[in-house]
């Protein structure tokens, strides 16, 4: 063979096997960036997420073995990269709203934000009417002179009754 | 309620309780309870019953095949609910390959498995593991298994030519013989 | 033999329970002492025939006769006599019984009280009680019958039924399936009963209420005679749930003691309408107001506690979803749906006769700030109902499941808590009848100005978040204000009656039990805000896997591993437990011992931490099986929970509390006033009971 040609080929053979050895140090250096996550991080991600067969455990507590294979699949999702809204939106999407913490704010499921709201306001609403058209009635005997709090027996009403009228009693008898 | 603002009306005016809130006081009671019940009721009959139309539902393989149950009338269908994390599913999953294979020749009876609420490579073991050979996918948002109202896994649906249900099982078949017995009563 | 004698006690109890609802209607209607007085007997005769069944339940399990399906069910041979004798409440099946057996309790023991006064409330209370009791025992008897045996047929098949099949033989398992491992712990052997004693005793003023609306005595007659049985009710509600949220920060092994489970809410709710019930009767006892409120927190309250009942744990149902698919639901929901319009029938027939006697004349006024604890309480209330509900109803009307979870709840109710507290410390300083924002500044600047202090306490320590600063500010804040109240009357009777501290305080105490109970119970609810603010707020979790002589860190605290043992108890159960060693700011601190116990009976594991607890936090370490346990690496997940055992430690003020507001007054029989002056006000002076 010609002493060019194989000067060639051997150059040739060399850069590329420093390219393929560059290209192994590069994804190895690229896995190393991209470790198995932690227990932690895969607990931050289950925590908000609820198990799809039984009912009202989170993802992070639950100790079946479907639990188990599904905390390994966010595992898995997040050392691809995976961020936290993707990950849910696959669970919801392979089974149902029912995996999310609180009901997804759509549809229906605006009455059970909007209700519970709309009965408080409706309760502060009656409140507020027994306050005021009661508080303006004539009141058919003068109020109770205002109570100093703290002068305990003193204070209850009746006690201060009763006292009275003993004394009454007394000065009657008398 | 409507106890406090009424209290003043009957202060005032008249001496007696409007009839139309009691009227109204039972009539939303009674909705209420009527709704809840109904719900309750829903819940107790489970399933679609023997007898009734199976609405038609479309599942999509692990290899990516769409099959929709509504180009399938005229033919038998084998629905089967099942989990990889289920332990009874795999009592009865050698039995179900069995049967499958009885009836293909036929090509009358078609078996598809319907994955409830599990992972893919979890499934995938699952199917390699049993050597399950007919269709198999996973129940996406798990409308399927909420169509049947399933509570459990293994469970297993048949639906007849006309496209009714004709027999459900809840827990695994004991053997190939119970399978064949049943989809050959549906055959006639 | 056993069996058929229990099943004979509890049919004769129903047959004595109708007989007594029939003589109690008819000695009523027709004005006749003597059936009355039979009713009477009637009700007092369900306890000792209850008994019975109880006790041949007990005798069943404790000899672990396993054809009895229940005792096949919640025990096994290798369980603990206690363990066996507490399993009466660790199924549905007893746990009926068990209930019923209370109530007959609770209702003969109000059925022996003097009844001169209020001789008309006599067969209505006892109806009530009955109807209730005829309830529970018929569930028992046609539904879920603790006796019901095991057989095998002529056919060869098993068979469950009460007596014994034709041509059938007995059929006896070798071994029970063993209670429920979580039911173990001794959390959680007592919550039931006191969850139970609790839910039953609010049926006593539900059967005065009803006597009330049925004879038309609609003064508060009715709310005077059971004000105690309502606290001493709340007290036990109250006990049951703190247990209960011990247990399952114990046992259940998350780090959290209440997870917002519907079935934990179920057992709130009662709680909510009570509270909110134990304030409101006040209002009406003070000044006369609120009546027809007070029946619907009452009948509310009632309906809430048979629901509650079903819905616990320790029965099998364990979700809203399993109670809804039992063949019990739409049975007992038909019951509650029947007693609920059959009292708002009563109520409304009584509606004029209802009519308060007073006004309310200041928006400040205790009354109206009472007023306001009820809507908060209401509030709350609806919240968890809707809650609750809403999964089903969201599967009803659009076929999809949705999960109603913690953050839903914590949201909503959070704030509204929050203004609990608050209203909890300003409302004891209002007077009733009249109060003005000077009278109210007047006495709470001072408490104001030393709270102000909390927060830069907080600041010291390392608080930053605004909403812990708010949160802390409030608890100091009511704490402080509750205290004064305390120093205000000890000063006052100290110059007074010249009496020193220790006697101003018993003598305040005993004066006025209700207040001074209610300013403890109080300041028990801060101490558990307290605690509560610190785990929500500032835990902090960590999980890993360590070999043995590994360490793993959270915050100032490590913790070595040091070594796992596993052996196999006597008791049935095959243990993993780790010894780990805690350190803090490298000061030793101790060693833990987490372990994992494994059931062979009822093949169910059971986490339990190793916590070390200080009234400054707990370090809560746990064994997690996500990978099996094996020596070479254990993965452990530790829990950092601040301020925790405020939560324990208020509870136990809290039920001191109300033992300070419940106990009995030796106070001799006021003097009775002549009748003319009894016109005076329409507070009335009626005389105290």
């Amino acid at each position: 063979m010609d002493l060019t040609l194989k000067k060639h080929i051997t150059l040739t053979l060399i850069a590329l096997f420093a390219g393929l050895l560059l290209a192994g140090l590069f994804f190895t250096l690229v896995q190393a960036q991209s470790p198995t996550p932690t227990d932690n991080e895969v607990n931050a991600v289950a925590k908000q997420l609820y198990c799809p067969v039984c009912e009202n455990i989170s993802l992070d507590v639950c100790p079946t073995t479907a639990c188990a294979q599904w905390r390994a699949l966010i595992r898995a999702q997040l050392a691809e990269g995976k961020t936290v809204d993707e990950i849910k939106e696959y669970f919801v999407a392979n089974y149902g709203d029912r995996v999310l913490a609180t009901p997804p704010t759509r549809g229906f499921n605006w009455l059970v934000y909007i209700l519970p709201p709309l009965f408080f306001l409706g309760g502060v609403y009656m409140v507020y009417r027994v306050l005021s058209t009661m508080k303006y009635k004539k009141p058919d005997q003068p109020a109770q002179p205002p109570v100093e709090p703290g002068e305990a027996d003193q204070a209850d009403p009746y006690f201060a009754r009763v006292e009275a009228e003993l004394e009454q009693h007394r000065k009657n008898g008398e | 309620m409507t106890s406090l603002p009424d209290e003043m009306k009957t202060q005032e005016h008249s001496r007696r309780l409007p009839t139309w809130v009691v009227g109204l006081a039972f009539t939303i009671l009674v909705g209420f309870l009527v709704l809840v019940g109904l719900g309750l009721r829903r819940a107790q009959s489970g399933p679609i019953t023997v007898g009734q139309d199976v609405p038609p539902f479309s599942l999509t393989t692990f290899d990516g095949v769409t099959i929709n149950t509504a180009d399938l009338t005229g033919k038998v269908i084998v629905v089967n609910f099942w989990a990889s994390w289920c332990k009874p599913c795999e009592q009865e999953a050698f039995e179900l390959e069995a049967a499958y294979q009885y009836y293909k020749p036929g090509g009358e009876v078609i078996f598809l498995g319907v994955d409830y609420v599990d992972t893919e490579p979890e499934a995938l073991g699952f199917i390699n593991k049993f050597g399950l050979t007919y269709d198999n996918g996973p129940d996406l948002r798990t409308k399927i298994s909420q169509m049947f109202r399933i509570q459990g896994v293994p469970e297993t649906y048949i639906i007849d030519r006309e496209g009714k249900l004709a027999f459900v099982k809840k827990g695994p078949f004991l053997s190939t013989s119970e399978i064949q017995n049943v989809i050959d009563q549906v055959l006639q | 033999m056993v069996s058929n004698f229990g099943f004979g006690a509890l049919v004769i109890t129903l047959i004595v329970s109708i007989y007594g609802i029939i003589a109690a209607v008819y000695g009523a209607r027709k004005n006749s002492l003597a059936w009355v007085e039979s009713a009477r007997k009637a009700m007092l005769l369900t306890f000792p025939l209850i008994s019975l069944v109880a006790l041949s339940i007990i005798y069943l399990l404790v000899t672990g006769d396993y054809q009895v399906q229940y005792v096949y069910n919640v025990t096994s041979s290798t369980m603990p006599i206690y363990l066996k004798v507490t399993a009466l409440w660790g199924g549905q099946a007893g746990s009926l019984i068990f209930w019923s057996l209370l109530l007959s309790a609770f209702a003969s023991a109000v059925t022996l009280r003097k009844w001169d006064r209020d001789r008309e409330f006599l067969p209505w209370v006892i109806v009530v009680a009955l109807v209730t009791l005829v309830f529970f025992v018929g569930m028992s008897i046609f539904f879920e019958n603790p006796f019901v045996r095991f057989w095998q047929t002529a056919g060869g098949a098993e068979a469950v039924a009460m007596f014994k099949p034709v041509g059938a033989t007995n059929l006896t398992p070798f071994d029970g399936r063993g209670l429920n491992p979580l039911l173990r712990h001794p959390g959680m052997i007592i919550h039931p009963p006191m969850l139970y004693l609790g839910f039953v005793s609010f049926v006593i003023p539900f059967a005065f209420a009803i006597a009330a609306l049925v004879t038309g005595r609609t003064d508060d007659r009715w709310i005077r005679v059971t004000r105690r049985w309502t606290l001493v009710a709340w007290l036990f509600l109250s006990l049951g749930l703190v247990l209960g949220s011990r247990w399952a920060y114990d046992v259940l092994g998350w780090g959290g003691y209440w997870a917002w489970d519907p079935v934990e809410i179920a057992a709130f709710m009662p709680f909510l309408s009570g509270t909110a019930f134990l304030h409101s009767v006040m209002i009406q006892e003070k000044r006369g107001l609120f009546k027809r409120w007070n029946m619907v927190l009452i009948i509310l309250t009632y309906s809430l506690v048979i629901f509650g009942t079903f819905l616990t744990r320790s029965g099998v149902l364990s979700s809203v979803h399993a109670f809804s698919q039992s063949a019990i639901g739409p049975l007992f929901f038909g019951y509650i749906g029947i007693t609920f319009a059959i009292s708002l029938a009563l109520l409304l027939q009584r509606w004029n006769a209802l009519r308060s006697e007073g006004e309310m004349h200041s928006m400040l006024s205790r009354e109206a700030l009472f007023l306001l604890n009820n809507l908060l309480f209401m509030g709350i209330l609806v919240v968890c109902f809707w809650g609750v509900l809403f999964p089903l109803i969201s599967e009803l009307f659009t076929g999809q499941k949705v999960t109603v979870g913690p953050p839903f709840y914590e949201r909503s109710t959070g704030p509204l808590f929050a203004a609990l507290l608050l209203l909890m410390g300003v409302a004891p300083l209002s007077a009733w009848g009249h109060s003005t924002v000077k009278t109210l500044g007047k006495a709470m600047w001072k408490p104001f100005i030393a709270s102000l202090i909390v927060p830069v306490i907080a600041y010291v320590l390392g608080v930053r978040a605004p909403m812990a600063f708010v949160a802390f500010w409030l608890c100091g804040f009511v704490a402080l204000i509750t205290l004064y109240e305390y120093y205000r009357g000890v000063a006052a009777r100290h110059r007074k009656n010249g009496e020193n501290v220790f006697a101003a305080l018993w003598n305040l105490m005993g004066r006025n039990r209700r207040r001074y109970g209610g300013y403890i119970i109080h300041l028990g609810v801060v101490l558990m805000a307290l605690g509560i603010i610190g785990i929500e707020m500032f835990q902090t979790e960590t999980q890993g896997t360590i070999p043995p002589g590994g360490q793993m860190s959270l915050g100032s605290y490590t913790i070595s591993f040091d070594k796992l043992d596993i052996f196999d108890t006597a008791d049935g159960r095959n243990v993993a437990r780790a010894v780990v060693s805690v350190e803090r700011d490298g000061k030793p601190l101790g060693q833990l011992f987490p372990r994992r116990d494994y059931y062979y009976d009822s093949q169910q594991p059971m986490t339990i931490p190793g916590v070390r607890s200080t009234m400054e936090d707990d370090l809560y370490v746990l064994l997690v099986d996500w990978e099996p346990i094996s020596s070479t690496g254990v993965t452990f997940k530790v829990y950092h929970n601040p301020l925790v055992n405020w939560l324990w430690l208020g509870g136990f003020v809290f039920i001191f509390g109300t033992l300070v507001a419940a106990w009995p007054e030796k106070e001799p029989e006021p003097v009775r006033v002549p009748a003319v002056n009894r016109k005076m006000t329409s507070s009335g002076v009626q005389s105290a009971d």
